[in-house]
């Protein structure tokens, strides 16, 4: 599509407007409900257990659900204001067009035999993989299976992945490198359970709230915190160790760790002998790496590191948790066997307390990986290049093998060929490229050159506003279906309300566009019941193994761990109790380790790291939890945060308006002065859009396995500077 | 909720503010929270403080009040100020030592955490301490406390030379007695009753 339409016309229509009051009001009549629905909230990987009220087929509110058992009633901020957004003023609710200036109401069949329509032809002239889709792992597990299908079963095109890829790949290629398969190994009871905890680039408080309370747990009990970030994080107050890590350089530190393990005899001989390979040459990988030598790197003291390394090495119930801090590097996927390597060495794998965890981060950021949205990837995590996996998912989809396309480019990848000419059209649903990938300015001009963009979403997202048709899709509550927590908890969300107005369910929509594409024939579903009925099959045999999970027997268990391979199966809520890891050679893989500088060095030009994360008010790029007054009156604008001693060698006050600029781009903000992040660096939370957007600042560089953006380290420059004239 | 007591731990704080917001989709005072909540110093440090009502033996609130609108009820709970009776004064709000009224403009009302009254009175668990997600804000029996906290609950205050008993309770360092913020407390100058130093 051509340009977006001005902003300040679309912001008259479509938000985002501040939602303050429940639907009904606060008080009156209104307010009582007419049922409570036990579900889970959508935002974040914790998927914690909620009951929404529902009164004239709307959330009214919220009330604790006590008795799911990972949070036990607890939610943060985003949770307890989410039902907030079904009956929010910028709610779609009709399929919208583009004209000259702006977006006009469709009817469905005008706008989705548009779509279709116009994706033919692009087809028909460009060849099927200049079609590209994009998905979410927000969705719930039915979605993003059936958008797998349909783009490679309805569409035909190669290209198909999600915003996970901006989440959870790193970890994803780590774990199934490792262990042969991508999945957090414990539960999150085995956290409670710990003696020691390592928590690094996982700000826990802010990202993953609740699991702060497992935290807190394992500590009165007695157990140990180190905490490895650039920034002093809350639950960092009550780290027994804090290792203030340079931002991209936690291999430094990690190597440093399992260098001094293997020096001092902390190792567990045993388990390495027994249940890996590769140890050699790990052990080989890490020896130059003294702590001296990865003080020098870090940061981090070389007693800190000895320390840390004594304390894991010598414990049998040691834990590893880490988040995107250490996954959006270019050695995302390293760092993460980094963190692997030490839990292997030590034998802290497969027991209770004991193992390395990854910190998902989006709602079904577990869930929405494994059954076919990635890449490369079919239900149930098996390979697309997999022959007997083709054959398989192609037989319970009806089709030849020889019909299934091969793995496509990943999510920056398709931007890249968007930008370049090669990808000439995109449909996308749950994700807001714009605000969400790198070099923002960069992702616009790609989006420009589009020649159809279609959008799926519930509000016009600042992406959507590039879009020529915008069919008005459904939030998590308005359809049935399954999620995956960040323990690989199978969980049921219960439909509430119906989608309003016009709007349709999500899967409805999809369904209609492959039936008008000419393939309904595979694609028969009227409710999500039967998507997951098919998944139970196509994920059958596979490592995701759904087959033995129904929606009856999540209730029962309040949810099924994966894999569950037959009805009677329980569930599996800790890997490798065993001693087998899911490669065919049942071992777990060490991999070596080797450093590498980061894709954006900081040089005398660029002399400051610019990290980027979240705050607890908010989620991902902001198209929902932007739309929530009570939300963003809690951090109302992006902030850069900014040491004290930094700012007093540019004369930045705390409040000043600063240019942060980097080899991209430059953006205005205000100082935040705490002396909680290191010295050296500045850190820029990245929900907002425009002006205001951390991602204009960062840049395009990938981990080369992964394929994972290095969000976490950028070079910046700092200048104190005026307020923009387009600021508050 | 019978045997269940009110403990507030702000090392345990994430400065979240779910209890903030929660407290206000309780239902008898929607739109409006009762949680205090402080950072510290944020420059400073990332240290936070998320507190409700201490819900004092003998409440200061109920004392100084001129229209008798503050009651405390049998089970200890102080409640906020009754409608009919509240003049908004702001009495209660300058005297209370721990600065936990608040006269709210919309209703000309001092309005305070009541303890979920209406949720506490049915068996319920109050909004905040059930969505805390550390914690910080638990409503849990004395029993739970003393068998999983490391810190040691502790509901004396002092105050200048008052001395306050309070129904919730403050978590503190296993070795510390009662809590005085005031280095006069801890001052002989007469024969008075002194803070009891465990350091």
């Amino acid at each position: 599509m051509a340009k977006a339409p001005a902003l300040e016309e679309l912001r008259v229509h479509y938000g985002p407007h501040l939602n303050y009051t429940p639907p009904g009001g606060w008080v009156g009549e209104k307010t009582t409900p007419e049922k409570l629905v036990k579900t889970h909230c959508c935002f974040c990987g914790q998927q914690c257990g909620i009951q929404l009220k529902v009164r004239d087929n709307r959330v009214i509110g919220f009330e604790p659900w006590e008795d799911f058992p990972f949070n036990r009633g607890m939610l943060c901020p985003k949770g307890v204001k989410r039902y907030l957004q079904g009956s929010h003023p910028d709610r779609l609710l009709d399929p919208l067009m583009r004209t000259a200036d702006g977006f006009r109401q469709a009817t469905w069949d005008e706008a989705l035999d548009f779509t279709v329509r116009r994706l033919r032809e692009i087809q028909e002239k460009y060849g099927r993989d200049a079609v590209a889709v994009y998905g979410g792992a927000s969705l719930t597990t039915e979605k993003a299976y059936l958008l797998g299908k349909f783009a490679r079963v309805a569409l035909g095109t190669r290209h198909i992945d999600y915003n996970g890829r901006l989440c959870m790949v790193s970890a994803g290629t780590a774990y199934k490198g490792a262990f042969g398969v991508d999945r957090a190994p414990n539960p999150w009871s085995d956290i409670a359970a710990a003696e020691v905890l390592l928590t690094i680039g996982a700000n826990i408080g802010e990202c993953a709230p609740i699991t702060t309370d497992y935290i807190w747990r394992a500590r009165d009990k007695g157990a140990r915190l180190i905490v490895a970030d650039p920034r002093f994080t809350p639950i960092a107050r009550n780290a027994d160790l804090y290792l203030p890590v340079r931002p991209g350089t936690d291999l430094a530190l990690l190597m440093a760790m399992l260098h001094v393990i293997i020096r001092d005899g902390l190792t567990d001989g045993t388990f390495i002998e027994a249940h890996t390979t590769g140890f050699e040459k790990t052990a080989e990988s890490v020896a130059p790496w003294t702590p001296r030598r990865a003080a020098e790197v870090s940061g981090v003291a070389p007693d800190a590191i000895e320390k840390a390394a004594h304390w894991i090495g010598e414990s049998r119930r040691a834990m590893m948790l880490h988040a995107r801090g250490l996954e959006h590097q270019s050695k995302g996927a390293e760092n993460c066997e980094a963190v692997i390597a030490i839990a292997l060495a030590t034998g802290n794998i497969g027991r209770e307390g004991a193992g390395p965890v990854m910190v998902t981060g989006q709602g079904n950021g577990q869930g929405g990986r494994e059954h076919g949205q990635k890449c490369d990837q079919l239900p149930g995590q098996r390979s697309l290049t997999d022959p007997a996996a083709r054959r398989h998912v192609a037989s319970v989809w009806g089709i030849s093998p020889d019909d299934l396309p091969g793995p496509g480019y990943t999510a920056v990848e398709i931007m890249n060929a968007i930008h370049s000419g090669e990808i000439k059209a995109l449909l996308s649903i749950c994700f807001n490229p714009l605000v969400s990938l790198p070099d923002a300015n960069f992702t616009r001009e790609a989006l420009e050159k589009l020649e159809f963009f279609g959008v799926i979403d519930f509000f016009l997202s600042e992406t959507a506003a590039h879009a020529d048709v915008v069919l008005a899709g459904s939030l998590q509550e308005e359809e049935e279906g399954v999620t995956a927590n960040v323990e690989a908890r199978v969980i049921h969300i219960q439909k509430a309300v119906d989608p309003p107005g016009k709007a349709r369910r999500d899967s409805e929509i999809v369904c209609d566009l492959a039936r008008r594409l000419g393939r309904g024939d595979y694609f028969p579903f009227h409710e999500p019941r039967e998507i997951f009925e098919e998944l139970r099959r196509a994920s059958q045999g596979g490592h995701a193994d759904y087959y033995g999970i129904t929606y009856e027997k999540i209730d029962r268990l309040q949810g099924v761990f994966w894999p569950c391979p037959t009805l009677e199966h329980p569930g599996t809520p800790r890997l490798f109790e065993d001693g087998r890891f899911f490669h065919e050679d049942g071992k777990a893989h060490f991999m070596s380790l080797a450093w590498r500088d980061s894709g954006d060095p900081v040089d005398q030009k660029f002399p400051v790291y610019l990290t980027t994360g979240r705050v607890v008010s908010q989620y991902l790029s902001g198209t929902q939890t932007r739309r929530i007054g009570a939300l963003v009156d809690q951090y109302p604008e992006p902030k850069v945060e900014i040491h004290p001693r930094l700012a007093a060698e540019h004369g930045i006050a705390n409040g000043d308006w600063v240019t942060v600029t980097s080899r991209r781009a430059e953006i205005t903000l205000q100082a935040a002065l705490v002396r909680t992040i290191r010295p050296d660096t500045v850190f820029i939370p990245y929900h907002w859009p425009g002006g205001r957007s951390a991602n204009r600042l960062t840049h395009r560089t990938l981990d080369p396995r992964s394929k994972i953006p290095e969000f976490k380290v950028s070079a910046c420059r700092l200048r104190k500077a005026a307020k923009p004239e387009d600021r508050d | 909720m019978f045997g269940m007591e009110f403990y507030v731990d702000p090392s345990r704080c994430i400065g979240c503010q779910s209890c903030l917001k929660a407290c206000e989709e309780c239902d008898t005072h929607r739109g409006v929270s009762m949680i205090n909540f402080d950072f510290i110093d944020r420059e400073q440090t990332i240290a936070t403080a998320a507190y409700v009502c201490w819900h004092c033996a003998d409440p200061t609130c109920a004392q100084v009040c001129p229209a008798d609108a503050i009651k405390k009820y049998e089970d200890g709970i102080v409640g906020s100020s009754l409608k009919p009776r509240c003049i908004g004064c702001s009495n209660c709000v300058l005297a209370c030592p721990f600065g936990i009224p608040k006269l709210v403009p919309q209703y000309e009302q001092m309005m305070k955490c009541d303890m979920c009254y209406d949720r506490t009175s049915v068996g319920k668990r109050p909004m905040c301490a059930t969505v805390c997600p550390s914690q910080a804000l638990a409503y849990v029996t004395p029993e739970t406390i003393a068998q999983t906290r490391r810190e040691k609950p502790v509901n004396t205050f002092w105050f200048g030379n008052q001395k306050i008993t309070t129904k919730v309770y403050m978590m503190a360092p296993a070795e510390a007695g009662e809590i005085a913020i005031d280095v006069a407390d801890y001052v002989w100058e007469e024969e008075r009753e002194l803070v009891p130093q465990a350091f």
